[in-house]
Formats: C-alpha cells, sequence, structure tokens
C-alpha cells in the first residue's frame, strides 16, 4: 500500500522536476527582453485607457515614451503635468509643458434659439442622422442632439441638457482626451485652451450658410458680419466660410468682440459679472 | 416560364393603387428649382447667370467629368438666383431657380407625336447624344447613361436587359409608361443595343403588370432581337445584379458590375428617354412621377417638369391629407423620407408616397433573437444581424472583410424583422464610414 504512494510520489515527482528543468531552460532561450521602466510608467499612469494622448491604451502610450527620444508632443490629457513630471522624472528627461485644454461645444440651437422644421423618426444615434439629412432644423452644421459625445466620454463629463438639448460640457470632470470630438460627426466640439477659472470665449456657432439663411434657421448663429474681426486687437479671430472662429492661444479674454456680436453668437463663461451701463454712466455722473 | 433570382429577397404588399391611372401632364410651376447635382458622379458645373433668359431644353449646367451629366432648363423664364437650397439629399446643394414665364421650347426638340422608328446615329453618335441631353438612369441610382453604354476595352458585352420590374411597392411610374409609351420603349432599346453593339435583348417584367407584359409581347410581335421576361413579383428584383441573376442564371461577382457577366441593365424609363434623345433631340427635363398613397383624393401618375417643388405634385393628386405623417420620395423600401415639401423633383424621383401618420412611425426596436431571417432575406448573401452589430461596436475593418460594400440597399433585412432593428441604418453607417475610410487611405 505504502509502496503505491511511494511510487506515484517518485514518478509524479521526477516527471514534475524534468518538465521544470526543459521549462527552465527553454524560457531562458526565448526570454523577451522589456523594459522594465514601461512597467513602472504604465504604473504611473491614470489607466483610463481611453486613448487622449493618441495611443491605444496606457501601455501603448508606456511603450512609445520609452522609445522616444524627447518627451515633445507627448502628453497624458487625464493625468495633466503632474503625470507627466512623473514620467520625465523616470526617464530622465525634461518635462515639457503643455497648455491644459477642455473640451467646447460650439453650438447654442437650442429649442427656443433653433425652430425645428421636421421631426427625425429614425435611429438616435448623430451619426445615422447625420448620413441621412441636415437635421430636425434649417441649420445643417449644428448640434443633432442625440448625444453620440455624451456616449463616447468615459468620464461622465458631458451630459444632455433636457431643456435645451445641447450637450454641456463639466469642466472639472473634463480630461481633454477628445474622444467627443471625435465621436461628433459634425466637429461641432473642439479641445481649447483652458484658463483660469474656466473662463471661456468663444465662438458658439458652426454655421457655414450665408447670414440670412445662418439667421433664419437660427437666432444664434454666427452671420460673418466681421464685427468682431474688427474689434480684436490681438489677431485672434479669422473668419472663414461665412464663420467665425476664435483661435484659444491667442486670445486675451479682453471680452471686447462679446459686446460687439450682433447675433449672441459669441458668448463668456464664468467670467464676473459687468458693470450694468446705465450705472457706469450715473459714476461718471456723481463723479463730476 | 417565370423566371426570379435565388437568394432572399421579400414580399412587400404591392399596394400599386394607380396602376390603372393614365400618364397625366402636369403643367410648368411658377418656379423650378434645379440641383446641379441630381446625378451619380460629380455636380454639373453652373453655365447659366443671374438674370439670364432661358428656353425650355437649353443647357444649363455642364457636365464636370467622365462621371457627370448635363442638365437642361426644364422650362423657360428667368435665372432668379443661383443659391443653396435643401434638397432630396437633405443637405443644401447649389441649385438654380428659375422664374417661369411661358413655356417657349428651343426649336432643336421634335415636338410632333410621330414615332420616329429608323436609327439614323452610329453607336458612338448615340452614346454622345445621351451624354449631351444628360441622359442617367431613371430607375433611381441615376448613374450617367453615356458611361454605361461604352463597355469598357478588354470587355464584352452580349446581351442588353431592360429593366421594366418596378419591384418597389406603390410605384408604377415605369408600368404605365410601358403601356403608353411601348413602341418608344421598344425604340430606346433597339437604340441602346445599337450603341452597345449587342444583338439580343430582353425586357424583364414582373408578373404583376400582366398587361404590360401583353402590350409589349404585341408591339414586338415575334421580333426576333428583343424578348419579354415574365418575373415571379418578389423584391428587390429591380436589382440589377438581382434581374440579371433572374433572367441569365449569371451571377455578378463581389466587386464587379454587370458588364463583367456580359450583361447591361438599363431601365425602361430610361429607355424612353434615350428615345426621346436620340430620335426627337429632345433632353431628360421632365419625368413621370408615381404620387400615390391611400389617403390622397386624387393619386397618379404625372408627368412633371424636373425641378417641381413636391408640394406641386401633391396638390396636382388632390392636396396635402390633414393626418399626413410621412411623405417618402421613391418607393417606401427604398426611399428617403422628405424633411422639405419645397424639396424639387430630381432625374431620379420615380415617385411619392403619401403615409398617415398613424402608419409612418418607426416601431420601437427590440434585442435580437438570433432568428437569421434578415439572413434569409437578404438577396447579396450578407448576414445584416452581423453587420449591424460590428457597425455598433465600430469595427468597420471586420465590416469590410464581411462585405458590407456589397450591400445594395434594399432594405429587406430592416423589413422582416421581427424585431423591428434598425439594420439598414446601421449597415449604411457602416457602409458609409467604410468607403469614407478606404478613400482617406487611397488619398494618402
Amino acid at each position: 500500500m505504502s509502496n503505491t504512494i511511494l511510487l506515484t510520489v517518485v514518478v509524479l515527482g521526477s516527471v514534475g522536476l524534468a518538465a521544470a528543468v526543459i521549462l527552465y531552460f527553454i524560457s531562458q532561450k526565448f526570454k523577451v527582453y522589456e523594459d522594465p521602466r514601461i512597467d513602472i510608467i504604465q504604473e504611473a499612469l491614470p489607466g483610463a485607457n481611453c486613448g487622449g494622448c493618441g495611443f491605444t491604451g496606457c501601455r501603448n502610450f508606456a511603450e512609445a515614451l520609452v522609445k522616444a527620444d524627447s518627451l515633445n508632443g507627448f502628453n497624458c490629457p487625464v493625468g495633466g503635468a503632474t503625470v507627466m513630471a512623473d514620467i520625465a522624472k523616470i526617464l530622465g528627461k525634461e518635462t515639457v509643458v503643455t497648455d491644459p485644454l477642455v473640451a467646447v461645444v460650439r453650438c447654442q440651437g437650442s429649442y427656443e434659439n433653433r425652430p425645428r422644421t421636421s421631426v427625425y423618426d429614425g435611429v438616435k444615434d448623430c451619426r445615422i442622422a447625420h448620413i441621412l439629412y441636415g437635421g430636425e432644423t434649417d441649420c445643417h452644421y449644428g448640434c443633432l442632439g442625440y448625444g453620440d459625445c455624451v456616449k463616447a466620454c468615459k468620464f461622465d463629463a458631458i451630459y444632455m441638457d433636457e431643456k435645451t438639448g445641447l450637450p454641456v460640457v463639466i469642466d472639472e470632470k473634463c480630461v481633454a482626451c477628445g474622444a467627443c470630438v471625435k465621436a461628433c460627426p459634425r466637429n461641432i466640439i473642439e479641445l481649447r485652451k483652458k484658463f483660469k477659472k474656466d473662463r471661456k470665449i468663444y465662438v458658439s456657432c458652426v454655421n457655414c450658410d450665408r447670414g440670412g439663411p445662418a439667421r433664419k434657421a437660427c437666432k444664434v448663429a454666427c452671420i460673418a458680419c466681421n464685427k468682431c474681426f474688427n474689434v480684436c486687437k490681438f489677431g485672434a479671430i479669422t473668419i472663414k466660410n461665412n464663420l467665425a472662429y476664435i483661435d484659444s492661444f491667442k486670445c486675451t479674454l479682453c471680452r471686447k468682440c462679446v459686446t460687439e456680436c450682433p447675433t449672441n453668437a459669441i458668448i463668456e463663461l464664468n467670467f464676473p459679472p459687468r458693470k450694468a451701463e446705465e450705472e457706469t454712466v450715473k459714476e461718471i455722473i456723481t463723479q463730476q | 416560364m417565370l423566371k426570379t433570382f435565388t437568394k432572399g429577397g421579400v414580399h412587400p404588399p404591392e399596394n400599386k393603387l394607380t396602376a390603372g391611372c393614365s400618364i397625366e401632364v402636369l403643367p410648368p410651376p411658377e418656379t423650378v428649382i434645379i440641383p446641379v447635382a441630381q446625378h451619380l458622379g460629380s455636380p454639373a458645373a453652373v453655365a447659366v447667370n443671374k438674370g439670364d433668359r432661358v428656353l425650355t431644353g437649353q443647357l444649363i449646367a455642364r457636365a464636370t467629368g467622365y462621371v457627370s451629366a448635363n442638365i437642361h432648363s426644364p422650362v423657360s423664364g428667368t435665372v432668379s438666383r443661383i443659391d443653396t437650397v435643401t434638397d432630396i439629399s437633405g443637405y443644401k446643394q447649389t441649385c438654380i431657380i428659375i422664374d417661369v414665364l411661358g413655356d417657349e421650347w428651343i426649336s432643336d426638340i421634335d415636338r410632333s407625336p410621330d414615332i420616329v422608328r429608323e436609327i439614323m446615329l452610329t453607336s458612338e453618335e448615340i452614346i454622345q447624344k445621351c451624354l449631351d441631353c444628360g441622359i442617367v438612369g431613371l430607375g433611381g441610382a441615376t448613374f450617367p447613361t453615356h458611361v454605361k453604354l461604352k463597355v469598357p476595352a478588354g470587355k464584352k458585352c452580349n446581351l442588353l436587359i431592360i429593366n421594366g420590374v418596378e419591384c418597389e411597392p406603390w410605384l408604377t411610374s415605369d408600368h404605365r409608361l410601358m403601356l403608353e409609351k411601348g413602341e418608344e420603349i421598344i425604340i430606346g432599346t433597339r437604340i441602346m443595343m445599337k450603341a452597345l453593339g449587342v444583338t439580343k435583348s430582353i425586357i424583364g417584367i414582373e408578373n404583376n403588370k400582366p398587361d404590360a407584359i401583353k402590350h409589349l409581347g404585341k408591339l414586338l410581335d415575334g421580333a426576333g432581337d428583343i424578348k419579354v421576361q415574365g418575373l415571379k413579383v418578389k423584391y428587390p428584383q429591380g436589382g440589377e445584379k438581382q434581374l440579371i441573376k433572374a433572367i441569365t442564371g449569371r451571377e455578378v461577382p463581389s466587386g464587379k458590375l454587370p458588364v463583367d457577366v456580359g450583361v447591361v441593365v438599363q431601365n425602361a424609363g430610361t429607355a424612353f428617354a434615350v428615345y426621346e434623345a436620340v430620335q426627337k433631340n429632345k433632353p431628360l427635363f421632365e419625368r413621370v412621377v408615381t404620387v400615390t398613397g391611400r389617403s390622397l383624393s386624387k393619386p397618379g401618375n404625372f408627368l412633371v417638369r424636373i425641378g417641381t417643388p413636391v408640394a406641386r405634385l401633391i396638390e396636382g393628386a388632390g392636396g396635402l391629407p390633414g393626418d399626413t405623417g410621412k411623405i417618402i420620395s421613391g418607393g417606401p423600401m427604398m426611399g428617403k423620407a422628405l424633411a422639405n415639401l419645397q424639396t424639387p423633383v430630381v432625374k431620379g424621383t420615380s415617385g411619392i408616397v403619401v403615409f398617415p401618420a398613424a402608419e409612418s412611425s418607426r416601431p420601437q426596436s427590440a434585442p435580437c433573437i438570433r432568428c437569421t431571417r434578415c439572413i434569409s432575406a437578404c438577396p447579396m448573401g450578407l448576414e445584416p444581424y452581423l453587420l449591424m452589430s460590428l457597425a455598433e461596436k465600430g469595427l468597420f475593418e471586420r465590416m469590410k472583410a464581411e462585405k458590407v460594400t456589397d450591400c445594395i440597399e434594399c432594405g429587406s433585412c430592416s423589413y422582416i424583422c421581427p424585431a423591428h432593428r434598425p439594420l439598414l441604418d446601421y449597415i449604411r453607417l457602416g457602409k458609409t464610414t467604410l468607403l469614407k475610410m478606404m478613400r482617406e487611405k487611397s488619398v494618402k
């Protein structure tokens, strides 16, 4: 009886040992060398796998970082400057500071501003509606409102406002991964420079129609009247295809264009309230 | 013996209400809107200026490239403006807008009612005439006819098929044309046979139009060159590849053209347009459109000028019913719902179908139960349920391997699906995205 047990142990043990030895030599022979820093960097990255850096997942980004000569052009939008500084320390390279960005929805075509001219009965998917026709309003450039951007966001940083039917970006949550930018078939969402206190000035319209039809389709459409272009001292505004565009890297947030815009297509966000004009007039009078 | 294609197909209710209504001429409207992109291929270039006086049949937009078509003024009047207007594509396109004044035709057009039987032109001259007169396929795809009539070097065509199937439910414009202009269609067929250099032609007609089969058979009177072939009723028999399979038994390989199996298919309406262009010197500026729907008081088949707003057609059919939910341009299977009644009729508009609100809304879709009815229905042998889920997941490269580019967008899968899944919507999304990706790749 004890003999059987002993025999089993010896046979199985020697088979296991032989296999272990073979496996050891094989694994030595076919060993794939991997830079240990890849694991360390992956550890340092947020692990969101959002693709915002332009690579498929954090692992691929880490591999690319290790291979690269300098960190120029690499940025993890989720981790931001702190994570990039950590990575620079691990790799012993210089940190490259990039401006933080934030997603901005450039359309104000709410139910109130943009009258509905037809009813869409198809699949509630922006891409499908975009292939079919111009949309439920006469503006064939603006937001379709079926929330492809919301579905694309992995950070819950964008939601549909039921009152307006437009998506809203939550600035604190947005990591500027650009998933919504890619998801939007109409290129309405743009990554713009993030200013302090989330202050923003931008042309909230992408309508390339001439002034008349654009205005007819939407109360707050850009009509390319050139007024903002003329008032901007910093060359931040360009007009192309019947549409004004403010370059966020040139803009100084002086707010001149906002007051100039006749259709309120240019909007300012998170600024302290301006002194009402009447009050200023009164102040001047009292001072005199 | 009746023939049909083997793979897939569905049987939607026919509802050919207007089969007995003879073609009525609708007078030109006050203004016409003529899109410069109403054919497959590159848009035509505007050849008139604002304020120009134009005559009916005058060239107003010139073809730009090989796959393109000329556009002629359907009315006489003044060009009021050249502007962007929403057309059938659902987007704003460049259009020529003409204010109508009288109806003065250019003198070249032979307006006599006599039928010209003798074909005087040579093969090259016929093709040139089709190009000059802006003839495009009138079945709906609007592919320029002159391109189709020129057999590519190294390929041989030995059969011309005339498509008189009209497999879309509700539509009857080709049916009426075959009954009323049968002789012209036969001459048009002979003209195209001459252009292609073929000696044989078959006119395919579905069995739900026995009068048309009989009428054309009688007109042909045993002529050896053209034969009429009756077909079993099945949608989408009017698809080029399905029709070739039904009539000849030949299968067009994936990614190939009908001419690769020695066949060219032309629509019966195109045959009539070719007759008018070659024998009567008349450019393509009017066509027969079926305006139908159970709620319309006077549905019918109308001969209308291109550029007429759809609203006018509905007026002609007794006015817009109050309970209308959807108006579809084309047939209910492949047509497109209109977003605007001012959308103009274009060369490819074969019908306008009006549906009451109760019949037109899309039912709520439910999850796929893998019943495979879409696979049985697909006339191209594809797997629609799989293509849809691939499109939903964004796996467009996989869709290419699954031959999504073969899809003819007939809508049989969406029609048959018991769960009302929007199969075609997603397949079309995949197809469009994939084609765009492939174009971008080839540019790089």
